[in-house]
């Protein structure tokens, strides 16, 4: 059972490391590059905290071996506020109105969001339901996580007319 | 959880990873989307010494749809699924089904082969390939072969593909234009299996059923296809008295568990439920 050699771009930076191929994503990120902001909830597929970006779709990296991400663009939340550390809408947002108590949803919640909000600029509430329903809050009850997602929807589009 | 050791393999070409398959039988599983197999993994309920990644087999991934037949690659995924519109026009319980599978996440990952070539019970995507009369393609060294859904699951887990056989293809005839559709699924939250769940296609002419299939999913160790079921509404308005019997033809042929879901009787009861709503929503959407 030899290790393989993986190489992914990871938050726009290429990276490449020899890794055993029972590996799942969430390690990867976690132990070998120090990203320790995707969580590892229930380790099940269930509650999205370990989303992640691939390839321009959200994931549960819980539930992806290192060699299925061969070749990937990843993305995970120390990737989505802007270069010069300035928060991202969906950031900004969820500090605005509350979306979050003791915050281990978190980042998986707003990685899940971002990617929302490009599939989808302008949801309604059922669709932001709907499109978050892979990924559990057991503090917030959703509400504001819902609020964050809509106001962070509106200021996207008010950025976007302003280009 | 961390898996058992295993040795990785991603060929580019179904001849390769047949072969692969073929040189490790029995000790190799094919790995498409991953969503069933890796959770199995952890808890050592599969414990594959090499794992053969299919997503770079291009022939694989692709969906087309012609007058008579749809083919959908084995590696197609749920969301691809619910994206097709050329699917969604000929046969639109694709898209009903897969959207009522687990969350936006898994449905990004997992893909339609997985979900009906690995056996399990809880799976949607098998009832609804029985309820349309689909063909599963198995390739192996030097053999290829189909099998119809309706004869290809044994019992929970075992199918009747050789381990040295990948799944390549779905092929399910179109359905008839301006049938009606409806898969219902009762389930206890968001990403679970079905408590009981029922699918339902028809077509009616001046008021009558003049064709019907009914399925159904996790009311015993494989899906069934309810044909008495069907048959008790062919020929008929749909009144409350065929749907009466199309429900006892469904429920008499359940073996459900008793497991959190509920009690056997209980999801019996419901899988009922669920057929009598599915012809009431089929009916109403048929032409």
């Amino acid at each position: 059972m030899s290790k393989t050699q993986v190489k992914m771009t990871v938050n726009g930076k290429t990276v490449e490391a020899l890794a055993e191929p029972r590996t799942l994503l969430i390690h990867f990120l976690r132990e070998e590059l120090n990203l320790t902001g995707s969580h590892i909830g229930c380790d099940t597929s269930h509650c999205g905290a370990c989303t992640v970006d691939m390839n321009g779709k959200s994931v549960k990296s819980c539930t992806v071996f290192v060699g299925q991400a061969e070749g990937a663009e990843i993305t995970t939340i120390e990737g989505v506020a802007h270069e010069d550390g300035t928060l991202h809408a969906v950031q900004e947002a969820f500090r605005q109105h509350h979306g979050l108590q003791c915050g281990f949803c978190t980042p998986g919640m707003i990685t899940r969001a971002w990617r929302l909000l490009q599939e989808n600029p302008m949801p309604t509430e059922e669709e932001i339901r709907y499109g978050i329903s892979g990924n559990l809050c057991r503090c917030t009850g959703y509400q504001n996580i819902v609020k964050a997602i809509q106001a962070a929807a509106a200021d996207l589009s008010v950025k976007e007319a302003a280009e | 959880m961390i898996t058992a050791a295993f040795d990785y393999h991603r060929p580019g070409t179904l001849d390769e990873a047949i072969g692969l398959l073929s040189e490790h039988e029995g000790s190799a599983f094919v790995i498409a989307g991953g969503h069933s197999l890796i959770p199995m993994m952890k808890l050592r309920l599969a414990v594959p010494e090499h794992l053969v990644d299919i997503q770079n087999i291009a022939e694989l991934s692709g969906i087309t749809v012609s007058a008579s037949m749809i083919e959908i690659g084995a590696t197609v995924t749920q969301a691809d699924l619910i994206a097709s519109d050329a699917l969604f026009e000929v046969c639109p319980i694709l898209r009903e089904t897969a959207l009522q599978i687990a969350d936006p996440q898994i449905r990004n990952v997992g893909t339609l082969g997985g979900n009906v070539v690995n056996g399990d019970p809880g799976n949607d995507m098998p009832a609804i390939m029985q309820l349309l009369d689909a063909e599963y393609v198995l390739r192996g060294e030097g053999s290829t072969r189909t099998v119809k859904a309706r004869t290809f699951y044994e019992s929970a887990f075992f199918t009747v593909r050789d381990e040295s056989e990948i799944l390549t293809e779905i092929r399910i005839p179109v359905p008839p234009s301006g049938h009606g559709h409806s898969y219902q699924k009762q389930k206890r939250k968001i990403g679970d299996y079905a408590t009981a769940a029922a699918g339902v296609i028809l077509t009616l002419s001046g008021g009558k059923c003049t064709d019907a299939s009914v399925s159904l999913t996790n009311v015993a160790d494989t899906p069934l296809w309810a044909d008495a079921a069907a048959k008790a509404l062919v020929g008929t308005d749909l009144g409350t008295e065929p749907i009466k019997a199309a429900v006892d033809a469904a429920r008499a042929i359940t073996n459900p568990a008793s497991d959190g879901r509920g009690p056997a009787d209980y999801r019996t009861h419901v899988a009922g439920i669920m057929v009598q709503r599915a012809i009431h929503a089929a009916k109403s959407r048929a032409a």
